[in-house]
C-alpha cells in the first residue's frame, strides 16, 4: 500500500474507533508522515497522536487502533465503542397508585402521543415523574424545552462600553473618546468610558443515574438535555454520577433529542447501578471542578442521596466543592413526599454543604429549579 | 542550526536542559517543520510552558509570551494606538504652525502603533534571526471571544490594523499554546494545532531531569525524590505532585544539607511537594516512614 492510501485507511479506522478526525487533519497526518523516520514505529505512532488525536480522552482508542492497523495485532477487545442499550422502565412496584400501562409498541407511540396531547397541561406539571407514562414523559420533555435554565448573571472582566459616566469600576476608553471627538472637530468633550459586562456563570449538573434513580432518571436527563442543547446563555455542562463519572455534556448537545439520550446512555456505562456519590464528586472535582469548571459556578446535584460509598468521603468532596462554587443545589425528588426527612446517609452527610434544597419530581418543581438557579 | 529528525529535537532540546520523550520529541519536530501551532495539555507542573523557554533559547528565537486571562481582548494581545503621544504630536504641530495635510498619516503611522505580543510575534521575523517563539500561556484561562480572535491570526499569520493595512509573517513564528483543561478549547482552534499530553515521566527521566535541574542535589538524593514522588502520585492525592515540585522538593533538600531522604527531613520540607492541606494530613496517615522506605528501595 501506497503511504498516502495507508494514511487515509488508517484514518478511515479511527474514525470508525468513534474518533472524530476532520479531513485537514489527515492532510497535515500525510505531510507528517512525510517529514519524519517513517521505518520507525514510534515515529510512526506519534506522528499520528500529534496531528489525529486533540483529546487526551481518545488516546486509548487511538492506541487500539494503532496496534490493530499498523502492527497487525488483533486485540481481544477490538469492539472500541461499546454500544450499550438502555432501557429506563418505570418501576410501578414501589408505588401502587401508578397506572398499570402496558409498554406500548413503537408502533403506537405517535397515535399515542396524539391521545396525551389532549391531557391537561396543568396536570401534567405537578405530576409525580415516577406516576408518568412513556408518553406523558414525551409531553413533559417537550415542556421542558421551554425552561430558561441559566446561571445567574456575574460581573464579566471583559470590558464593554457603557454609558453612564460614572459607574463601578469604568476606565475611560480613549480608542472610543478619539473617535468620538472627530465628530466635535478634534476636540475630545466627551470622554467615553468602559465597564465590566455581565455574563451568566457556568452552570454544572451532576446527575445521579443509580438503580434508586431509574424512575425520575429518564425525566431528569431530559431535563439536562434541555438546558445543554438549548443553552440560551453561557455554558452548560452535565455530569453522569453512577459508580463513577461520565461526562455528558458532548453526548447531550445533539439538538434531537432521542439521539441525544442514545448517546448519553452509550456514555454513562453504569446505568441504574449502585452509586458512589463521593467516589464519583471526587473525581469529579479532581477533574473538572476544582480546576475551574465549578469555580465561581452553579452546581445542580440532582440525586436522591442513596449512597452506598463512606458518608465521611460524600461529605469532604461536597465541602470541597462547596469552598469553590458559587452555589450548590440539591435537587432531590423524594422531597416532595409527605413526611420526608433526609434519612439517608449520603444527603444528611452532604446537606451542610448544600445551599438550596429543593424539589424535582415534577415539571413544576423543576421550573421552580430554573428559578432558584437564576436567582442571584 | 539544522533540524532534520526527530533526534536533532530530541538532542537540541537536552542541550538546554529539557529531556524530552519521544513523543514530546515528535510533536515539536512535526511543529517546528509544518509550521502549526502546537497545544500541550497536561497536568499543572510537567513543564509545558518550559518548552516554549527552551524552545526560544535552543532556535535563538525571541520568546513572545502572552498570559491570557478572562476579558483579554486585541487592545491587550495585539495592537494599541499610543493616544496620549498622538494627542502631544497634534499639540506640537499645532504650535509649530506646520502646514500639510499629511498630518493624519503620521497619526497613524507605525511610530503611534503599540505592538501587543502577537502582533510583534508577526511582525519580528523580518530580520535575518530565527523566528519568535510565540508562547500563549493557559489559553483555557480566557474567553472564548479571545480564541475567536485567535484562531483568525494563527489560520495563516497576519494581523489586519484597519488605519495600516495587514501585517503578515514573513516568516511564521513558532507558536507554542498550553492549556491547564480548565475547560475544553474550542475544537476549531485544536483542527489548527498539534496536539500533545504531557504525562509525567517516568522514573529514570525523572532523575535526569531532577539532577540537570538541581545540580546541588546528590545522585542518591535524586533518586529517593523521583521514587517518592512517583509514589505519591498513586495516592491519589489531590494535586499529585509533578516534575518542578520535584525539582523544588530536591534542591530544598539539597539546601539543608541531605544527601539522601530521611523521615525527619521528608517532614519538614513537605510543604515543597504537597501544598493541599488534606494531601498532607493523607500523607501523613498514609505513614511518612513507609513512604521513605518505599523510595529508597526503590531508588
Amino acid at each position: 500500500m501506497a503511504p498516502d492510501s495507508a494514511a487515509v485507511a488508517f484514518v478511515r479506522v479511527l474514525r470508525s474507533s468513534g474518533i472524530e478526525v476532520p479531513l485537514g487533519s489527515t492532510l497535515v497526518y500525510v505531510n507528517a508522515l512525510a517529514e519524519i523516520d517513517a521505518s520507525s514505529r514510534p515515529q510512526v505512532y506519534w506522528a499520528g497522536r500529534a496531528t489525529l488525536v486533540r483529546r487526551s480522552e481518545d488516546v486509548p482508542v487511538y492506541d487500539r487502533a494503532f496496534a490493530r492497523f499498523w502492527q497487525g495485532v488483533s486485540s481481544p477487545e477490538h469492539t472500541i465503542v461499546d454500544t450499550f442499550t438502555m432501557e429506563l422502565a418505570i418501576e410501578d412496584d414501589d408505588n401502587g397508585e401508578g397506572e398499570p400501562e402496558p409498554e406500548s409498541p413503537d408502533a403506537d407511540a405517535t397515535q399515542q402521543t396524539l391521545v396525551v396531547r389532549a391531557s391537561p397541561i396543568e396536570v401534567l406539571r405537578h405530576k409525580d415523574f415516577a406516576l408518568c407514562s412513556d408518553d406523558e414523559l414525551d409531553e413533559t420533555r417537550r415542556l421542558m424545552d421551554d425552561l430558561q435554565l441559566a446561571g445567574a448573571l456575574r460581573r464579566s472582566r471583559r470590558l464593554r462600553p457603557v454609558r453612564h459616566r460614572r459607574g463601578q469600576g469604568t476606565r475611560p476608553d480613549v480608542r472610543a473618546t478619539v473617535r468620538r471627538s472627530v465628530r466635535a472637530g478634534g476636540e475630545a468633550v466627551v470622554p467615553s468610558r468602559r465597564g465590566p459586562g455581565q455574563r451568566p456563570r457556568n452552570l454544572v449538573l451532576l446527575l445521579d443515574v443509580s438503580g434508586s434513580m431509574d424512575p425520575y432518571a429518564r425525566a431528569l436527563i431530559r431535563f439536562a438535555h434541555a438546558a445543554v442543547a438549548t443553552r440560551r446563555r453561557g455554558r452548560v455542562e452535565a455530569f453522569a454520577l453512577g459508580t463513577r463519572l461520565t461526562r455528558l455534556t458532548r453526548a447531550l448537545s445533539s439538538h434531537d433529542a432521542d439521539e441525544a439520550m442514545a448517546s448519553a446512555a452509550d456514555a454513562a456505562e453504569d446505568w441504574s447501578g449502585g452509586t458512589r456519590l463521593g467516589d464519583g464528586l471526587r473525581t469529579f472535582n479532581d477533574q473538572w471542578g476544582v480546576r475551574g469548571l465549578a469555580r465561581g459556578a452553579v452546581v445542580v446535584i440532582l440525586s436522591d442521596g442513596w449512597d452506598r460509598g463512606d458518608p465521611g468521603e460524600l461529605a469532604e468532596q461536597m465541602a470541597r466543592l462547596h469552598r469553590v462554587a458559587r452555589r450548590v443545589v440539591w435537587v432531590n425528588p423524594l422531597k416532595a413526599s409527605d413526611g420526608y426527612a433526609p434519612l439517608a446517609r449520603g444527603m444528611s452527610a452532604a446537606l451542610p454543604y448544600v445551599d438550596d434544597f429543593v424539589e424535582g419530581h415534577s415539571l413544576a418543581a423543576l421550573e421552580e429549579l430554573a428559578e432558584v438557579v437564576g436567582r442571584e | 542550526m539544522p533540524i532534520d529528525s526527530v533526534d536533532d529535537v530530541r538532542a537540541g532540546l537536552a542541550e538546554h536542559d529539557y529531556l524530552a520523550d519521544e513523543g514530546l520529541a515528535t510533536a515539536v519536530f512535526l511543529a517546528l517543520r509544518l509550521h502549526r501551532p502546537l497545544l500541550l495539555e497536561g497536568e499543572a507542573g510537567v513543564g509545558k510552558t518550559e518548552v516554549a523557554n527552551v524552545l526560544s533559547a535552543w532556535t535563538g528565537g525571541e520568546l513572545v509570551r502572552l498570559q491570557c486571562y478572562e476579558g483579554i481582548d486585541v487592545a491587550q494581545a495585539v495592537y494599541e494606538w499610543d493616544y496620549a503621544r498622538q494627542l502631544l504630536h497634534v499639540r506640537t504641530v499645532e504650535a509649530t504652525h506646520r502646514l500639510g495635510d499629511d498630518i493624519e498619516d503620521e497619526l497613524y503611522s507605525e511610530r503611534f502603533l503599540v505592538r501587543r505580543p502577537l502582533l510583534r510575534a508577526i511582525t519580528d521575523a523580518g530580520g535575518g534571526g530565527a523566528p519568535p517563539v510565540l508562547l500563549i500561556d493557559e489559553v483555557d484561562r480566557a474567553d472564548d471571544e479571545f480564541e475567536a480572535f485567535l484562531l483568525e491570526i494563527l489560520a495563516d499569520y497576519a494581523v489586519t490594523v484597519p488605519e495600516l493595512g495587514t501585517f503578515k509573517a514573513t516568516r511564521p513564528p513558532v507558536v507554542v499554546i498550553t492549556s491547564n483543561r480548565t475547560r475544553d478549547v474550542h475544537d476549531a482552534l485544536k483542527r489548527r494545532c498539534l496536539y500533545h499530553w504531557v504525562e509525567h515521566p517516568d522514573f529514570e527521566r525523572e532523575v535526569a531531569i531532577v539532577r540537570l535541574r538541581a545540580p546541588d542535589a546528590s545522585e542518591q538524593l535524586a533518586r529517593n525524590v523521583a521514587a517518592a514522588a512517583a509514589a505519591m502520585r498513586d495516592l491519589g492525592l489531590y494535586k499529585p505532585p509533578g516534575v518542578a515540585e520535584s525539582i523544588d522538593w530536591a534542591e530544598a533538600l539539597a539546601i539543608l544539607g541531605r544527601d539522601e531522604l530521611d523521615e525527619a527531613s521528608f517532614a519538614a520540607t513537605l510543604g515543597t511537594i504537597v501544598k493541599y492541606r488534606e494531601d498532607q494530613e493523607r500523607i501523613r496517615r498514609e505513614g511518612i516512614g513507609a513512604l521513605v522506605a518505599e523510595a529508597r528501595r526503590g531508588a
